[in-house]
């Protein structure tokens, strides 16, 4: 009998478990739906909100985390209000150190850090250009280490090339290779799961044909 | 009926997916106005939303009982709430509280202009002084575009708002700079000693400065150096006037740095191109030897040292005005050496320690000479010859010793209080026709005391309170000041603020050394009254601030032996100063464009030294208008910088002591021409934007007084006052070319290493 109780016990805690995780994939699959299609500001700076309360109830995950950064980085680029970049830099920044507490190293977080030191550059960037974009070549950099499958690094660096005038060594011509590279990673690139970080694919093709 | 149970679980939790509860509601500020992109949270929940643009939210919850809901935005407090969830609909109205925020809040803006990197609400930046046309990469050049300050072109220093140069006083991380400029040379204006790459902040304050500093009536330049570098890197630069070389080198765990530097200046190729006014007949020539380290002491800790040292040579001639055909020669051998070592830290969570001491030493050997067309001395003993030929040696020395705490107190409000020690020592020695080595010497031992408070009633106001105690042994007498400023936020991002405060500065070394006579001596004083308005934007500033001030007890000179030959001194000195200054900056109606204009209104009179009574003193200008314009040109990689400034002529007067009447009486008088100067520069770093540049290339070059416009400073009146001569600048206009290069020491070299 005891030993009935304690595995219809154990069972139940299983159950509750994968009904857990159920609840949890599925809200991140609805989430991820949502940063998917966002169109306005607004709305990236709702799913953000969305990704950190799941990050604050789960407490040890930390693609929810992840996610509200990237989503909070992307807010802050529609925002297109650069002066006070800073202040949004630094709630990316406080929602990534706690994906990252849970997950050390890894390429995906890198990618946040080279986003949110380019967010910080915008606010002056004659004068933070050595400042941060040491920093954003770096995690890059690191980025590409870290994971070499990774295609994100290539475009975001492919797009940052883009964005540069071709002065400054900028430009398609430079950027495109980058590019290329990263379509050509997107192509073989597996996430690890349904709700791992998998976007950038049609970013890359788009601004890879505006280069055409 | 134990195998019942996940299907009990099942059941209660589709019980509960049942019973919904809505919850609705706005979020709005303390001051009722919506927020947008708040968030909202139920407590380890999913459950939550974000406010729209109206401060509404909607969410549905299955949770039920009581429930903490969490309330945010960016810059906000987070607020938590307790909620009782029953599954029907609820309503609920958050308010949040903004977090006191340095960006957002409001700051006292009276009096100064900040110029730094570390905050966005800058008016001028340390790349901005360096990039100013009319400044050839001098601090306080850059400063002179700023309103409040006088285009005074024969002497240096700062003029600030009918202030003497003396009246502005110079602090580096946080204590006193004796010999912030090179050695005056007779109607030459010189520069600042210290290059303004080891600045990274500058506040100029044209009146009502903090409590934390003193001894200066009108005005306080403060700087701050710079922390550790990005990375090592070398460099060297190569222009018209100069060579230079030098060192950084970053620790591999990037908490310490040191690094030392030399340059070498020396204008023969300059004054053989360009044609010079004097006869230079010892070129000016300059060694100066700077060395640095910097060493992160914790994480929140940072000690500071900055060595410098100079060693310079010059002399040259013009014809004497008292003849036709005698020359005056004066030559003049500086030898200077500042050290600063500052360490601040943070000690536990609220009270910060800044420490700072500094030590100079100054000795300057001048030597004045009568000569003759063949440049060989003449002794003549009559009046006004038999004076001319002199020599000094003067010795300066400072050390001094200042101590900051501060305690954060709720929000952005905090507490200040310390206290510094200054030792001054000066010694000079006179050699003439009549005295040999003859000896003065001054010393004081200076002591001060402060406490200053931040208080941030709201984030829209606060109040800055000080008070400051001193005590000059020198003079043997003790002062205690108020000063105190408000601002408060009239809009989104404009802010209006006051300024109030007594200013004490003890009567400059020379009257000591010279050995007058004087019956106790005061402290000369100043009152400064400043309103201000300001408003700053990313892309715009403006500014408009009003000032009095009042100036008491200032120095008078007497000679009562009849022959006007000072010898003695008091404090019945007095005057006033009152005026409007304009700022405005541009950095976006024109694309790549980055402008401002500065206009300064001063109307001032004082009665001191020998002035018979209240008049306009020879440093100060009605009207001072500057326009500064920096456009970079991407394509390229050239910026160009011009700048214009115009300032309405200056007083100059002839007083002379009128025998048989028994005192000093305007002889003559008159007013200067208007000063113009129109300044070009331009900019070009091949390698800017390329992040793998391994070295940076700066190519300069600037033309100062492009037109060419007559430029008079003031008049020099012979001794019998019959005849006056212009001072003029030394060449009518200054041409700068240089080339800098700085290579950034790859990281590849520590790879390379550490695989060996």
């Amino acid at each position: 009998m005891k030993k009935m109780f304690f595995a219809l016990l154990s069972l139940a805690v299983v159950t509750q478990g994968f009904a857990q995780s159920e609840k949890f994939t599925k809200a991140m699959t609805t989430n991820i739906a949502q940063f998917d299609s966002a169109k306005t500001a607004d709305d990236m700076l709702a799913v953000s909100a969305a990704f950190e309360r799941i990050g604050d109830a789960e407490k040890n995950q930390w693609l929810p985390y992840y996610y509200a950064s990237l989503a909070q980085v992307i807010y802050s680029f529609m925002k297109n209000d650069m002066p006070n970049n800073d202040a949004l830099a630094g709630k990316a920044e406080q929602l990534l150190t706690k994906a990252e507490g849970m997950k050390p190293n890894n390429s995906e977080i890198s990618c946040i850090k080279s986003m949110i030191a380019t967010l910080r550059m915008l606010v002056n960037p004659q004068q933070r250009w050595q400042q941060y974009g040491a920093v954003i070549q770096q995690e890059l950099e690191n980025a590409k280490k870290q994971d070499p499958t990774n295609p994100r690094p290539y475009y975001l660096q492919g797009q940052n090339l883009r964005n540069t005038p071709e002065q400054f060594g900028g430009g398609c011509n430079s950027a495109k290779p980058m590019l290329e590279e990263a379509v050509k990673k997107f192509e073989a690139f597996k996430p690890a799961s349904s709700i791992d970080p998998s976007w950038g694919k049609l970013q890359a093709e788009k601004v890879l044909e505006g280069c055409k | 009926m134990l195998h019942l149970l996940p299907l009990l679980v099942l059941l209660l939790s589709f019980l509960a997916g049942s019973a919904q509860t809505v919850v609705s509601g706005k979020v709005k500020d303390g001051k009722g106005r919506p927020i947008q992109g708040a968030s909202i949270t139920l407590k380890d929940t999913y459950d939550g939303a974000t406010s729209d643009s109206l401060g509404a939210y909607r969410f549905r919850t299955t949770e039920k009982g009581e429930q903490t809901l969490l309330a945010t935005s960016i810059g906000y407090k987070l607020q938590e709430q307790k909620i009782t969830l029953a599954g029907a609909t609820m309503h609920l109205d958050v308010v949040l509280k903004q977090e006191p925020n340095e960006l957002t809040a409001v700051t006292i803006t009276a009096g100064s202009f900040e110029a730094s990197d570390a905050k966005r609400t800058t008016v001028l930046n340390s790349i901005d002084i360096v990039s100013t046309a009319s400044a050839n990469a001098d601090v306080t050049g850059a400063i002179k575009t700023l309103p409040g300050a006088q285009q005074v072109g024969e002497s240096e220093g700062l003029f600030v708002r009918g202030g003497t140069a003396q009246e502005t006083k110079v602090f580096i991380d946080g204590t006193l700079v004796n010999n912030f400029f090179y050695s005056s040379v007779p109607d030459i204006a010189q520069r600042g000693r210290f290059s303004p790459f080891i600045f990274k902040g500058t506040v100029f304050s044209a009146g009502g400065y903090s409590a934390l500093y003193g001894q200066a009536l009108s005005s306080a330049l403060i700087l701050e150096s710079v922390d550790l570098p990005d990375r090592s890197s070398a460099s060297v630069g190569i222009s018209t006037v100069a060579l230079n070389a030098g060192f950084q080198k970053l620790s591999k765990k990037k908490n310490a740095s040191w690094g030392v530097n030399y340059g070498y200046v020396n204008l023969a190729a300059y004054f053989a191109a360009v044609k010079q006014r004097p006869d230079n007949f010892k070129i000016p020539e300059f060694h100066n030897g700077e060395v640095n380290f910097r060493v992160k002491t914790s994480k929140t800790g940072m000690l500071k040292f900055y060595g410098y040292f100079n060693y310079n040579n010059l002399g040259l001639r013009r014809p004497d005005i008292d003849s036709t055909d005698l020359k005056n020669a004066f030559k003049l051998t500086n030898f200077n050496v500042y050290g600063n070592l500052s360490w601040k830290e943070k000690l536990g969570k609220k009270w910060h320690l800044y420490l700072g001491a500094s030590y100079s030493t100054n000795t300057d050997k001048i030597g004045n000479e009568l000569q003759d067309q063949a440049n060989d001395p003449v002794v003549l003993n009559v009046e006004p010859y038999n004076t001319k030929s002199f020599d000094v040696k003067a010795n300066g020395n400072l050390a001094t010793i200042k101590t900051v705490l501060e305690r954060r107190l709720y929000g952005l409000s905090a507490i200040r209080f310390g206290g510094e020690y200054m030792y001054f020592t000066d010694k000079n020695t006179f050699d003439n026709l009549y005295v040999s080595n003859a000896i003065s010497k001054t010393d004081d031992h200076f002591k001060a005391a402060f406490a200053e408070a931040d208080i941030y009633i709201t984030n829209d106001l606060a109040a800055k309170l000080g008070g400051r105690f001193e005590h000059s042994s020198l003079l043997e007498k003790t002062n205690m000041v108020p000063r105190v400023s408000l601002a408060y936020k009239v809009g989104n991002k404009a802010q209006a603020s006051l300024a109030y405060g007594i200013f004490y500065q003890k009567p400059e070394k020379d009257y000591y050394l010279r050995g007058y006579a004087f019956n106790d001596l005061l402290y000369t004083k100043a009152t400064h009254y400043i309103a201000n308005y300001q408003k700053v934007s990313r892309d715009y500033t403006l500014r408009i601030e009003g000032f009095y001030k009042k100036y008491e007890h200032l120095i008078k000179t007497y000679g009562n032996n009849n022959n006007g030959v000072i010898d003695s001194i008091g404090n019945a000195g007095f005057g006033d100063a009152k005026g409007i200054e304009l700022f405005w900056r541009d950095r976006k109606t024109l694309k790549n464009v980055d402008y401002w204009i500065s206009y300064s209104y001063l109307d001032t009179k004082r009665d001191y030294l020998n002035y018979p009574y209240a008049i306009k003193p020879n440093f100060a200008a009605t009207h001072t208008a500057n326009l500064v314009i920096k456009k970079f040109v991407t394509k390229l990689k050239t910026q160009f910088n011009g700048s214009y400034t115009f300032a309405t002529g200056r007083p100059y007067y002839n007083i002379r002591y009128n025998n048989s009447a028994g005192k000093f009486q305007i002889a003559d008088q008159g007013k200067t021409i208007a000063y113009n100067n129109l300044s070009f520069s331009v900019n070009y770093l091949p390698a800017i934007g390329n992040a793998k540049a391994k070295k940076f290339v700066v190519w300069v070059f600037s033309i100062n007084n492009v037109l060419g416009n007559d430029q008079v400073f003031g008049y020099n009146y012979s001794y019998n006052g019959l005849r006056k001569d212009p001072i003029l600048p030394t060449a009518r206009r200054f041409f700068f070319f240089g080339c800098f290069l700085s290579f950034g020491v790859d990281r590849t070299d520590d790879v390379i290493n550490s695989n060996l």
